[in-house]
């Protein structure tokens, strides 16, 4: 082990270094390379996430500039499949998911009185795999054709050989090998998170005492560690029909479409809520703080949603009412999804209550917290709408669905992302975003969202099915088409308000006091940004909300009084002169870069059916295995 | 009291609500254009059915939904923080009672809403039999649909347009040798995939005759969104003469003259054919042209049925319909040195020769 900083230049002894030896930088580019510090990985996480935000909210532009009339020829419709079909994959598998693991990464382990999380090198490894496997994914546009079978990559069509033309290009090839790769990144993000979040806690930190925001993602966490298999299984089958001709899903050889779309849907179900979870996980922790309440029913929302976990493995086959599974098995899916909107609606009936009553400050985050359970809410009554199966024939694969579920992972997960990004800008850069921006950002982003998605509804109902790259003049689409596409780009305009004022901030934003917020939980009873080590002295938890109750108590009628500050309640400064210097810290290392760099090696080998190039990122893998299990835990130097 | 600022705001805040408000119900209530695709415009059994079952299901969810809304919006000001007010607000940690009862109401009104959901989806998964039920085999090809009227007595292939009699039921059967398409007629019924290796029933009526169109919704491929269809329903008179046009066969002159004049050269009838009754079918990898000239539109019901749409259609098919790499599709003959008259006789040809009624063609008298 290294100790931090300053110490470990102190401690620097003229040992002759192996290639083995853990590197030492901990500034500049290679330190970010080799971190294994949970804040900057999170830092890593959320950045390249938002970059592929970016690239994925274009590619919707792309996509509504196309069908703002009818006959549109902005787009060809080979790219306008694509595009859908990338803007699908990149908005789930390169944002949402990673977004997640980057607010996952950083607040978990500060929520709950850690110094890292359990396994650090194999986090670093979760966020490199990530981030080859997007430019993996992406590198596809120039080498020979992007995925353009829908993120949904539905067998046959994406599983039927090149040689037949069903999809032109090695897309679906990309698109397979691509997605493995992500999955291997998120299963070992969530057996992370689930480490870290049971056995690394505070002394007094129960199960019931933890932030709810940390529950979550516990159970997203199981969630993807257990979704992620059946659909890295169906992707290798698809793989392997397309090019070894197997017959997995090939009707006329005995194997059948719909295993796919089983296999596909008990991954894709579950999916939906590691997406939905952490955006309910963040905003559990704002309503109480910009309430100045605690969380109303804190066991009942955890236990919700602990329930929509659990149910949300019965309910795939609500994506295949349409597919032939006969009635009954429509009925019983039918009943499952009505099931799981109950937690779902105590969560919100909870939120609400917990404002009520309060002392409500709109600030941005809660801004963006409150149009999450409203439009959220919105989404999710589409989506009981969508569990009445007659009327689901009718809506699935429309607009409709194209409406439901923007409302529930752009109302919703954007959203709560938004106000977390708000919420703790201070916490981890030490400045506060523009407040005046902030509403601006906010109040476009509600116009936008609300003008692009909401005609969609009606779209589907007037007969206007998903994923058609162009429709007839004479069908009365195009107005609200038109509309659609005006709200799009008024999005955009809001997310550039963000841009500049992350940016600005940056460069000149105001310091941001040590407590912005009045906040309730762990992370902000340390500095901001938090030294590498998060707390000098691992703080005992007494109660739920301990920094909150390190502050205030209720007096007999449960209203609040401010107690004197005192030693527990004090946040430590931001440059402390007497830093402790005997804090041992995991070490930086190479390996977990060099480990995941073997694998779109692989990846490029296996699409284009070059051996010797598997071969090559194979032998990487096995090099950066052994060296991340034999290199020294301990630096010699001491 | 509230200042001067405040109370504009508040009344701008409450305009621009109730605008929304409005617009919103009021877009609730329209029931959108009249495209002959639209389900809130039900013309046969199943939709109606669907529509039955929908219509108070959405009105609940708007009511739910306005109400959740409003009160979020209530909360968040209600409850807003005044300047200079140091009051702190009492510390309720939950309530049983009411976390209870939010449970318990939702669920109550799920399960009123699951008896008549169950009940309509028994009932739409009923395949009628009958003497007075049509059965038609839908073969979804990439993209066009291939039709075969399989019933006693009226053994034929056509494609893209189904004539239906109405009040009578028709009970689909679809098939798919290549991907997963979706069959949707959303006037007259839901949607039902049709996967390979899996044919399933969609059964369709129409109450009063008209146009119903509809299109694949299952995204399969490149040309999807030009993967077309329409239903055209007729009293039972009109349909039984449709019937027995269809199963009029061309006159042998007219199969020698297309085969030895235009097939041979070009090869059409590699993938084509210009008969249509089961007992001599020949291939049936393009659309049946026995009767194509009675159609009202080609390619996938993309292109209306008309002398230039046709002859643009056979001398550059990928340039009006764009189908990727798919192997066997209809080639660009321009590239292989049609010209554009040869190609417009080729046009004429199947718009006047194989109309019942080449009169109904303008270009043709």
């Amino acid at each position: 082990m290294t100790t931090v900083e300053d110490a470990s230049a102190l401690f620097q002894a003229p040992v002759k270094r192996s290639i083995l030896d853990r590197p030492r930088a901990t500034t500049g580019a290679w330190s970010w390379v080799t971190t294994v510090d949970h804040k900057k990985i999170a830092i890593m996480y959320g950045t390249t996430a938002m970059f592929f935000f970016l690239v994925g909210g274009i590619e919707a532009l792309m996509l509504r500039i196309q069908l703002a009339q009818p006959n549109g020829t902005f787009l060809s419709a080979a790219r306008y499949n694509e595009f859908f079909t990338m803007h699908g994959t990149t908005m789930i598998f390169l944002m949402g998911m990673p977004l997640a693991a980057a607010f996952g990464n950083y607040f978990i382990p500060l929520m709950i009185g850690a110094r890292d999380v359990a396994f650090p090198r194999l986090n670093m490894f979760g966020f490199w795999v990530f981030l080859f496997g997007g430019i993996f994914l992406y590198s596809s546009f120039v080498l020979g054709g992007a995925p353009d079978g829908g993120w949904f990559g539905y067998a046959p069509l994406t599983s039927t050989p090149l040689s037949q033309g069903f999809l032109p290009g090695r897309g679906a090839d990309f698109w397979a090998v691509g997605l493995i790769m992500l999955g291997i990144g998120s299963v070992a993000t969530a057996i992370n998170f689930i480490v870290t979040a049971l056995n690394m806690r505070a002394p007094g930190m129960t199960m019931m005492k933890m932030p709810v925001f940390v529950w979550m993602m516990i159970v997203v966490a199981f969630l993807t560690l257990f979704a992620m298999p059946p659909l890295t299984a169906a992707l290798i089958q698809v793989f392997m029909d397309r090019n070894f001709h197997t017959n997995f899903f090939n009707a006329a050889a005995g194997g059948d479409p719909l295993l796919y779309q089983n296999l596909f849907w008990i991954f894709g179900h579950p999916e939906v809520y590691i997406l939905i979870l952490p955006g309910m996980a963040m905003v559990s922790e704002i309503l109480p703080v910009f309430s100045r309440k605690p969380l109303f029913g804190y066991s009942v929302v955890v236990f919700s949603g602990i329930a929509i976990g659990l149910l949300g493995w019965g309910v795939w086959a609500h994506h295949m009412f349409v597919s032939g599974i006969g009635p009954v098995a429509q009925a019983a899916f039918s009943l499952s999804t009505m099931l799981i909107a109950i937690p779902t609606g105590v969560k919100i009936f909870n939120w609400l209550a917990t404002v009520w009553g309060g002392k409500v400050r709109l600030a941005t985050p809660m801004l963006f917290a409150l149009g999450f359970i409203a439009q959220f809410t919105i989404g999710g009554l589409s989506g009981v709408m969508n569990s009445i199966v007659p009327s689901d024939t009718q809506q699935n694969d429309t607009y409709f669905v194209v409406a439901h579920f923007h409302y529930v992972l752009f109302g919703g997960l954007v959203f709560a992302i938004f106000g977390a990004i708000y919420y703790w800008f201070p916490k981890i850069s030490g400045k506060m975003l523009s407040e005046y921006m902030g509403k601006w950002n906010f109040w476009l982003m509600v116009v936008g969202f609300n003008l692009t998605f909401f005609p969609m509804h009606f779209l589907g109902f007037e007969g206007e099915p998903r994923r058609t790259y162009t429709y007839p003049s004479g069908m009365g689409w195009g107005t609200l088409n038109l509309m659609s596409t005006i709200g799009a780009f008024i999005i955009a305009v809001s997310v550039l308000v963000f841009l500049v004022n992350v940016i600005f901030t940056i460069r000149r934003g105001e310091l941001a006091p040590e407590d912005p917020w009045d906040a309730r939980t762990l992370e902000w009873l340390t500095s901001s940004p938090p030294p590498p080590y998060n707390f000098a002295e691992v703080p005992i938890v007494e109660a739920r909300d301990e920094f909150w109750h390190r502050k205030y108590t209720e007096d007999d009628e449960g209203r609040l009084v401010k107690l004197a500050p005192s030693a527990a309640s004090t946040i430590p400064a931001r440059r402390d002169p007497n830093e402790p210097h005997h804090i041992h810290m995991p070490s930086p290392s190479y390996w977990p870069f060099v480990l995941a760099l073997g694998l779109p090696i692989m990846g490029y080998g296996f699409v284009f059916k070059l051996y010797w190039l598997i071969g090559i990122g194979a032998l990487i893998t096995f090099f950066g295995l052994n060296a991340l299990t034999t290199e020294p835990a301990t630096e010699e130097s001491h | 009291m509230l200042d001067r600022m405040q109370r504009l705001r508040r009344g701008a805040l409450t305009g621009v609500g109730a605008a929304a408000a409005i617009v919103l119900l009021a877009s609730c209530g329209a029931t959108g254009p009249d495209n002959e695709q639209n389900s809130l415009h039900p013309a046969g059994s199943a939709d109606h059915t669907i529509m039955n079952l929908f219509t108070p299901f959405f009105w609940i969810a708007v009511v739910i939904g306005v109400a959740v809304l409003a009160m979020t919006v209530f909360v968040a000001l209600r409850f807003r923080a005044k300047p200079g007010d140091d009051r702190e607000p009492v510390q309720v940690h939950g309530n049983t009672v009411l976390e209870i009862s939010w449970t318990i109401v939702p669920a109550l009104l799920l399960a009123i809403m699951a008896v008549p959901t169950v009940a309509t989806i028994f009932s739409l998964a009923k395949i009628p039999t009958g003497p007075n039920v049509v059965h038609v085999h839908v073969d979804a090809r990439q993209w066009f649909w291939q039709y075969e009227y399989t019933d006693k007595g009226t053994d034929f292939y056509t494609a893209n347009e189904l004539h239906i009699p109405v009040g009578q039921p028709i009970v689909l059967t679809l098939t798919s040798s290549n991907v997963i398409h979706s069959f949707w007629v959303p006037e007259l019924a839901g949607k039902k995939d049709v996967v390979p290796g899996h044919p399933n029933t969609l059964t369709i009526e129409a109450d009063k005759p008209g146009t119903y169109l509809g299109q694949c919704a299952q995204y399969c491929g490149i040309s999807h969104a030009n993967m077309r269809l329409r239903v055209i329903a007729q009293s039972k008179a009109d349909y039984d003469t449709w019937v027995a046009q269809q199963q009029t066969q061309l006159s042998a002159a007219k199969v020698t003259q297309f085969t030895t004049q235009i097939s041979n050269q070009w090869g059409c009838l590699s993938c084509h054919s210009v008969t249509n009754l089961a007992s001599n079918i020949g291939v049936t990898i393009g659309p049946n042209l026995t009767h194509v000239g009675d159609r009202e539109a080609f390619a996938g019901d993309i292109y209306p049925m008309t002398l230039t749409n046709l002859t643009k259609w056979v001398y550059d098919a990928p340039g009006r319909k764009p189908h990727g790499d798919l192997v066997g599709w209809m080639p660009d003959f321009s590239s292989r040195g049609m010209t554009m008259t040869q190609a417009q006789q080729i046009a004429k040809f199947l718009l006047c020769e194989t109309a019942t009624d080449p009169n109904s063609h303008p270009e043709c008298r």
